[in-house]
């Protein structure tokens, strides 16, 4: 089960041509798809791209009645092999995944796919995943595209322009048997907007009808002599059309006055990103008639040679606002106006910082700086001198006032007390070399915890620990989620240690879902999934590949058997891997799925417990040493009104979900008594009401007693108290 | 740095017709929902309106940023930004202090142009949280900024307000932002927005009533952490023999410094709440014994020894948590804090973790030295108590061993752990008096470093180990006039981390100061 679900939302991806369609990018590309007649959709999740699988999943029944098959991809790997169907079949085919990380699992199969080129149109949608909030190192996708011949869709960042870039991309596509990328960024995905509908198309051909009347053509096959024929074709045929395709269709745009002593190249994607600054500067107004002209690239890759030399004739400047390095589109502009005897200067990367993102102040700075230079006569009076730094707003300065506050793990997370064990462990036999991976997992490497030192790819924390196979006082520790190791920690990480055997000890993190990514269902969730096969054990896999020290910790909140349980395999005289697979449910599926359950039960007068924890005050000395095991947001601080107190004392507030790590682990660090568990049962029975009523009689007398015969202060009971 | 800002394009820029609103909040807050109301609001009042978010991991307890953008609709279709940027947002609605904070500090905030809506609640940053001494970032720096950076700033504890509503905070920042008039959309079309999402309608709309209310009504919450503080400890009751001898003790406080009586007052009521009242006469003895060296308490001596004397005498040990555990007014806080209704059973599990330590401690004082003294014999115990216990205080069976180690306290003087308190104590002031008749400066910092023994087990002696170094390098204080200030310093730097980093920086800062004249800063000063 998906951590957001889009159920509501896909009812729209019914509607006919001529009405309105109102959300987010993410669900506009899925229309895009239906409305072209796509045969199969494959991909891998991954922000911003996680959505998107998850409305196809949520759209499932909807595709199923078009004829439209649905793959969850094992990894991008394997969604861009998917397009394989369109090589020999005239089958529209799309998979989507989060660049670059995805784009450089897929690469593989992609540099094969355009090889051989397709017959089909072949969308990869690209969720490019940089700048702000992003997960990953900071990457384009643009070289992707260059290296492999494939064309490269980047549509201005509004609903109406990205349906019609899919639409396109399917044509261009076919148009000249390449593969096309479309690039959407972040908040393209997540944006909330509209575009009129069109019909949905059933597929002209069906992977049915395909698979039924098989074909092959060994011209389009990988092979020598075919690929070097391919080598040949991808430029004297295919890219030849394309140019001709994307000129004839105008798919760039361009905006503004034809002749003007500056213009902007921009992609597409920065399209609203320059608009925003023009219009600060009073150079274009709200619905986007710019007084500078603008060549839009909605194509980046490949760039119309034609275009650009007739955009910069005839101009003093050029400025070039393109994201990311290395500037390719700059560097490819300068080559064409230099061959083509142009007179314009040519900038970008000068006023434009080379890395990191353009947000609204870059853009802005650089702009201005741009026009200040080649065309003052534009800016408005106070932009025209350069900045009197004294007419600035004064701001008070917040550094070091406002704390960091990066990702964690959330309430309740399973994985805490994982490394609140790690750190028990590492108390006794010393820190070790531990090898982080992609996944909620790695959030150990940052305060508290401090656990781990290298991320090296999705599901390649024990490859990436490979190296420390030597016989050594101490063992490494290569820690991976579940999401990680069926995409290819199974033979990358567990296979490879068994061959090489591997001494090491490999933490298998199973929160039964893919949970970083929106907690899709994998092969070992416990789900019932009605379309997938779920439930196979992680323990059996690793068993299977040779493994034969497996331990399988099935509640992860259970701190003293994991530190103990890792302390073994640190010290077992054991040779070979050794694999701790550490199950316990993602929280935050947990509580989606249990809690609407649960209020139903109360309401209904069922008996429910519900867990909760707190902190006795007076007890707790505020020494915070379980806030370092800990981090959890629902257990936090608070400052007493007493004067013998320096330090504030942990308090947990009404967000707890019971979870247990606070009082598991203050029981096995040995921290404090401070901690105690609060069960509330709703709708007791009567006996167990009857009992529970008795004992506080008994308990209460005791006290009173105790209380008669000692000073007591300020023991006023809070009201409400039957105590 | 604060985000850099550029003077304001009044008369040229284009985008005046643009409501800009962003959204700064804690991951999992659910800005999602009241990003959604926003825009549904909007559209349903002739808007068109676009937003963005950047979800993922971002959002899990991270701080993350949404952003919507509105223009009244028309035929054409505006070209809308998809990212907030520095000097350019009209409207900024922070879900938690310190996000307004990083809102200011990104430069969203703009004088005399942001109406600058936040929660005044504080949801603790991890890096706040795992400070052995004292983490919390201060409220005020932020409260005077978000006055200063906007044109107009709404605060209340919203996240308060919606608890007590039954809902969540996305619901008390709707009614917020309708309070704050800065939409140009009436208090019903609000409403209306709740009702159509047909999702906890009434909590929802009794939350955003109740925001509506507080901003309506101008209250700035003061972020007060523990809300529900301690109460002062004035009522006494009891039977009116020890009341009497209460009431003689605290004819005593009466007679210190005028300065130190409160403290001593508390501190007072501490120990004999500890203990009894003779113990409170021998707390007394103690800090009266001070007094001697400064009448007046110009130093603070007098005061600090109020309160250290009183956290040291009052140590953690078994008796003391079980007595805790087993109050009536614990009982009663619990509920209240849980939240449990007459007609729902009540089950506490306390999480206990004895060793073999605690119940020598617990032991007649010779028995105990001798387990101790006999590693086979120790390790026994050990073996027999040491094991993580959970107990059920509210089944008899839990309750009643708890219930009668709490009854150990008359006994506890002639315990094994009291003698080595006792002893620790003893030495401690001993040091206080010696440095007090030439330097009661530095006396009332040696009386401070109690505060850095604290916790129970590990905790506690590594406590006690930080104790010991830093009166370690008192030799070397004792001689100089600005010894206090070092030792000072000292306590703080043993107190900014676990590890004791910077305790060990400060030390050798310590060791190579030569004469007062030259004065190197440490990085705790």
């Amino acid at each position: 089960m998906a951590e957001r679900s889009f159920a509501k939302e896909v009812q729209q991806l019914k509607i006919g041509a001529g009405e309105e369609f109102r959300g987010e990018g993410i669900l506009a590309i899925t229309k895009a798809l239906l409305q072209c007649g796509v045969g199969y959709v494959g991909g891998y999740q991954g922000a911003p791209i996680s959505h998107l699988m998850d409305v196809l999943a949520d759209a499932e029944e909807i595709m199923g009645e078009l004829g439209v098959h649905l793959e969850a991809s094992a990894s991008e790997a394997a969604a861009g092999a998917t397009l394989a169907a369109s090589v020999h079949y005239p089958i529209r085919g799309a998979v989507g995944w989060k660049s670059t990380v995805g784009t450089n699992v897929a690469s593989d199969a992609l540099a094969n796919l355009a090889s051989g080129g397709v017959t089909g149109g072949a969308l990869i949608i690209v969720g490019e995943d940089y700048g702000e909030g992003s997960s990953i190192m900071q990457e384009r996708s643009h070289a992707f595209a260059m290296k492999s011949q494939i064309w490269l869709l980047d549509p201005r960042p509004s609903l109406p322009a990205i349906v019609k870039a899919v639409e396109d991309g399917f044509e261009l596509s076919e148009a000249t048997n390449t593969p096309v990328m479309l690039e959407v960024r972040i908040r393209s995905c997540h944006v909330h907007g509209r575009f009129i509908a069109k019909d949905n198309q059933r597929p002209k051909m069906t992977v049915k009808e395909a698979l039924e009347n098989p074909r092959r053509e060994t011209g389009r096959i990988v092979l020598p002599p075919a690929s070097f024929v391919h080598e040949q074709e991808k430029i004297k045929v295919r890219w030849p059309a394309a140019i001709e395709f994307i000129k004839s269709r105008k798919l760039n745009e361009f905006f503004g006055p034809d002749d003007g002593k500056v213009g902007i190249i921009c992609q597409g994607g920065m399209y609203n990103g320059l608009m925003r600054a023009l219009q600060r500067l009073g150079l274009a107004d709200l619905y986007g008639e710019s007084i500078v002209p603008i060549y839009c690239l909605n194509v980046t890759y490949p760039l119309i040679r034609d275009e650009v030399v007739d955009f910069c004739a005839g101009k003093d400047a050029i400025l070039v606002v393109e994201e990311g390095q290395p500037e390719h589109i700059e560097q490819a502009i300068g080559d064409m106006l230099y061959k083509a005897r142009g007179t314009a200067a040519l900038s970008g990367k000068d006023f434009f910082p080379m890395a990191g993102e353009y947000t609204g102040a870059v853009m802005l700075g650089a702009v201005t700086d741009f026009l200040r230079a080649h065309a003052p006569a534009l800016l408005p009076d106070k932009e025209r001198a350069p900045n009197d730094p004294a007419g600035e707003p004064l701001l008070p300065d917040l550094n070091g006032k406002v704390p960091v506050r990066p990702a964690g793990f959330c309430t309740g997370c399973p994985e805490r007390s994982i490394f609140a064990a790690m750190k028990l462990v590492e108390e006794d036999l010393g820190p070790h070399h531990v090898a982080a991976d992609i996944g909620c997992h790695l959030f150990s490497i940052l305060p508290p915890f401090n656990i781990g030192a290298s991320t090296m790819g999705y599901g390649l924390g024990p490859a990436s620990a490979s190296a420390f196979n030597v016989k050594a006082d101490k063992r490494p520790i290569a820690v991976m989620g579940d999401g990680g190791f069926w995409h290819n920690g199974l033979t990358s990480g567990v296979g490879n240690a068994v061959f090489n055997q591997h001494d090491g000890v490999i933490l298998i993190v199973d929160n039964y879902y893919s949970a970083a990514t929106g907690g899709q269902d994998i092969l070992s969730s416990r789900a019932d999934n009605e379309s997938r096969s779920t439930k196979h054990p992680i323990e059996r896999a690793v068993k299977g590949m040779g493994v034969d020290w497996v331990r399988t910790i099935d509640r992860t909140y259970d701190v003293g058997r994991m530190r103990d349980t890792l302390h073994e395999a640190l010290t077992t005289e054991h040779e070979g891997p050794k694999v701790i697979v550490a199950s316990s449910e993602c929280m935050l599926n947990k509580q989606r799925r249990e809690r609407p359950k649960m209020n139903k039960a109360i309401k209904d007068g069922r008996r429910v417990v519900k867990p909760r924890f707190g902190v006795d005050e007076d007890v707790c000395t505020g020494d915070h040493a379980c806030m370092r095991l800990s981090g959890c947001p629902s257990l936090s601080l608070k400052t007493l009104d007493d004067p013998l107190r320096d330090d504030p004392v942990a308090a947990i507030d009404n967000t707890c979900v019971g979870c247990g790590n606070c009082g598991e682990v203050a029981e096995a660090a040995v921290l404090c008594p401070s901690f105690y568990q609060a069960d509330v049962v709703h709708n007791p029975h009567d006996s167990e009401a009857r009992w529970a009523s008795w004992r506080s009689a008994i308990i209460s007398k005791l006290q009173r007693w105790r209380t008669n015969r000692r000073l007591s202060f300020g023991a006023t009971l809070p009201k409400g108290s039957n105590a | 740095m604060n985000v850099h800002v550029r003077p304001g394009r009044a008369g040229s820029d284009r985008t005046a017709g643009i409501i800009k609103l962003a959204i700064l909040a804690v991951g999992g807050q659910g800005g999602g929902v009241v990003t959604n109301w926003i825009v549904a609001l909007a559209e349903a009042s002739g808007y068109t309106a676009q937003s963005t978010s950047v979800p993922g991991v971002a959002q899990r307890t991270g701080a993350t940023i949404y952003y919507i953008e509105m223009v009244p609709q028309s035929e054409r279709t505006p070209i809308l930004s998809l990212m907030p940027a520095a000097g350019d947002v009209d409207i900024v609605l922070a879900a938690e202090l310190m996000e307004a904070g990083r809102a200011i500090q990104r430069g969203f905030v703009t004088p005399n142009r942001t109406t600058l809506i936040a929660s005044s609640h504080r949801s603790l940053a991890v890096s706040e949280k795992i400070v052995p001494g004292t983490g919390l970032l201060d409220d005020e720096p932020i409260l005077e900024a978000a006055r200063d950076a906007s044109a107009a700033f709404y605060a209340a504890n919203l996240e308060d307000v919606a608890v007590k509503s039954g809902s969540v905070i996305s619901a008390s920042l709707f009614g917020a932002l309708a309070a704050a008039e800065v939409l140009p959309f009436p208090r019903s079309a609000f409403e209306d927005t709740i009702r159509r999402g047909k999702v906890g309608v009434e909590p929802s709309l009794r939350a955003f009533a109740a925001a509506y209310e507080v901003i309506k009504a101008g209250e700035v919450t003061a972020v007060v952490a523990g809300d529900d503080a301690a109460q002062t400890h004035h009522d006494v009751a009891g039977p009116q023999k020890h009341k009497s001898a209460f009431e003689a003790l605290l004819r005593r406080v009466g007679a210190l410094p005028a300065s130190a009586r409160e403290m001593a007052h508390h501190g007072l009521v501490k120990v004999v709440d500890f203990q009894d009242v003779a113990y409170g006469g021998e707390y007394l003895d103690k800090v009266e014994a001070l007094a001697a060296y400064d009448h007046h308490d110009e130093t603070g001596l007098v005061a600090t020894a109020a309160k250290y004397v009183a956290n040291a005498m009052a140590y953690d040990d078994v008796i003391r948590v079980a007595d805790l555990k087993t109050r009536a007014t614990r009982t009663a806080r619990v509920r209240q804090e849980v939240g449990v209704r007459d007609d729902q059973v009540l089950m506490v599990t306390e999480y206990m973790h004895p060793r073999a330590a605690e119940i020598c401690g617990l032991m007649p004082a010779s028995l105990g030295a001798y387990v101790e003294r006999r590693p086979k014999l120790y390790a026994v115990v050990d073996r027999l108590f040491n094991r993580g216990r959970r107990v059920r205080t509210d089944r008899l069976r839990g309750f009643l061993p708890l219930y009668l180690i709490a009854g150990l306290r008359p006994f506890r003087r002639r315990l094994l752990r009291h003698t080595m308190e006792r002893a620790h104590w003893e030495a401690w002031l001993a040091t206080v008096h010696r440095v007090a008749k030439t330097h009661p400066q530095l006396a009332r910092e040696v009386l401070a470093c109690r505060r850095l023994i604290k916790g129970y087990s590990d905790t506690h002696a590594w406590g006690l180990s930080k104790f010991d170094k830093v009166l370690d390098a008192l030799p070397l204080l004792e001689t100089r006039s600005d010894g206090a200030d070092w030792l000072r310093r000292l306590k703080e730097a043993a107190l900014a981390d676990e590890a004791g980093d910077m305790l060990d920086g400060a030390l050798k800062t310590v060791a190579s100061l030569d004469t007062p004249a030259s004065l190197p800063k440490t990085r705790a000063a």
